[in-house]
């Protein structure tokens, strides 16, 4: 058995078991967020499928290529948009160098 | 695949609780027609293509034709009862050597009159005088482009397939299809090119208008979002792809109540090449009659008994009433 299953994607809407209210709140924002508004819901998807990837999610990274697949983005798109968040990632970590750095020019003598 | 093992796949869909069992839901079930506004007619099976998406089956090798018989007889109904739409399908209906015979009578009977065509033959002898059939009868004409990229594209219909449509999309911009006040309609429909489910139609619609305006210069009116149903080939290409179970249960858990409100069967009969009536041209693929004391046959043709009839439904209906919902015309519901 894996801990990561296809078929938990389904059970995503149930993650207001046990705190309603709570759960209610998430999936009012989330709509909000993920729908279109100044930016289009194509340019929305390809950053929640950026984040995805940059984040291992299984099931986002799921449900949102076939998302940017229905609305009709294309592999290249997708593919550059994941360039987008590998670079930003490596930035990231290469930014975060910055306090070894610091604490390297520090310490050494 | 024939026909009941297709059917006997439909039938197994494991957790997936079944179409009817979901309408049952919503307290609409059965389903029950409110009348015939729309006579879809299948001239045949024969087409010059074989899409890998084809709930039809078609392609070169396939004889099925629609005898002028049975056209006859269809315009007899049509003659007699307030049908406003005149749908024409296939295969390709270029093939059917009464097209143009057919075209000329329905077109006396002003009524919307629509064909449903891949456009490629348009382009090849002896058929493209059918560009001027088409705009004399003003006939709306209805054609597949899967998406708006070439390669995409192709890899649903065949090498070569994109770059002919385009050349026939320009030319009938020519003859003024597409462009603005010319009363003559080109509609491109759009059906993914794999396992899943359609966008918003208007999101595509506004990408397909800006990306074939630039990129090919071509006009058309309305984009028509057309759900893959798993019927024909593309059930074929499900299971090849091991992606049947999924994408029943995509269906299923996009399930839309507003769209059984919608579903186009409850408006439209649909005739085979041989003259036996369908709820819709998927059933009539999967050789489901329309049912329930009915008459099958339009020989046998009984407004009385068939505007009312019930529905006969199975796992493949699922397609209609998924998300924005589909039909021939496209989504059936906002989406919102």
């Amino acid at each position: 058995m894996s801990y990561y299953e296809p078929k938990d994607l389904a059970d995503f809407p149930n993650i207001t078991e046990w705190a309603q209210k709570e759960g209610n709140k998430f999936f009012e924002y989330y709509g909000a967020a993920t729908g279109a508004g100044k930016l289009t819901e194509r340019e929305k998807s390809l950053i929640a499928l950026t984040v995805a990837i940059t984040q291992n999610c299984p099931y986002c990274i799921d449900a949102y290529t076939t998302k940017c697949l229905s609305l009709g983005i294309s592999s290249e798109e997708m593919m550059e948009a994941a360039h987008t968040g590998a670079a930003i990632m490596a930035g990231v970590t290469l930014a975060h160098s910055t306090q070894m750095r610091k604490i390297i020019k520090k310490k050494e003598m | 695949m024939d026909t009941s093992e297709q059917l006997r796949i439909l039938g197994q869909i494991g957790d997936i609780p079944s179409l009817a069992e979901k309408i049952r839901e919503t307290n609409m079930f059965p389903l029950c027609a409110k009348g015939i506004d729309i006579l879809q007619i299948n001239m045949g099976r024969c087409c010059n293509l074989s899409c890998r998406h084809c709930h039809v089956d078609a392609g070169p090798q396939r004889k099925e034709i629609m005898s002028r018989q049975v056209l006859e007889k269809c315009l007899e109904i049509l003659s007699s009862f307030p049908i406003s739409t005149i749908d024409i399908t296939g295969g390709s209906p270029e093939m059917n050597p009464n097209l143009e015979w057919f075209i000329g009578e329905a077109a006396k009977l002003n009524r919307r009159l629509i064909i449903r065509t891949n456009l490629t033959l348009l382009l090849e002898e002896p058929y493209r005088h059918f560009m001027d059939v088409f705009a004399q009868n003003k006939v709306e004409i209805v054609t597949s482009l899967p998406d708006y990229l070439e390669t995409k594209s192709d890899r649903q219909r065949g090498m070569g397939v994109f770059d002919k449509v385009i050349k026939a999309l320009r030319e009938l911009n020519l003859h003024g299809y597409g462009m603005k006040n010319s009363g003559l309609y080109i509609d491109i429909v759009h059906n993914p090119v794999g396992a899943y489910l359609p966008g918003l139609q208007a999101a595509l619609e506004n990408e397909y208008h800006k990306r074939l305006l630039i990129e090919q210069g071509v006009h058309f009116n309305q984009l028509f979002c057309i759900t893959n149903l798993p019927v024909g080939r593309y059930l074929d290409y499900l299971i090849e792809s091991g992606n049947f179970e999924d994408y029943l249960s995509a269906l299923c858990h996009s399930f839309n109540p507003a769209a059984v409100r919608n579903v186009m069967c409850l408006i439209m009969l649909s005739v085979g090449w041989n003259g036996l009536l369908y709820d819709c041209d998927f059933n009539q693929m999967l050789d489901l009659t329309v049912n329930y004391d009915t008459p099958t046959s339009i020989m046998d043709f009984d407004m009385d008994k068939l505007k009312n009839r019930e529905i006969v439904i199975n796992n493949h209906c699922y397609g209609c009433v998924a998300g924005s919902g589909s039909s021939c015309q496209g989504a059936t519901t906002t989406g919102d």
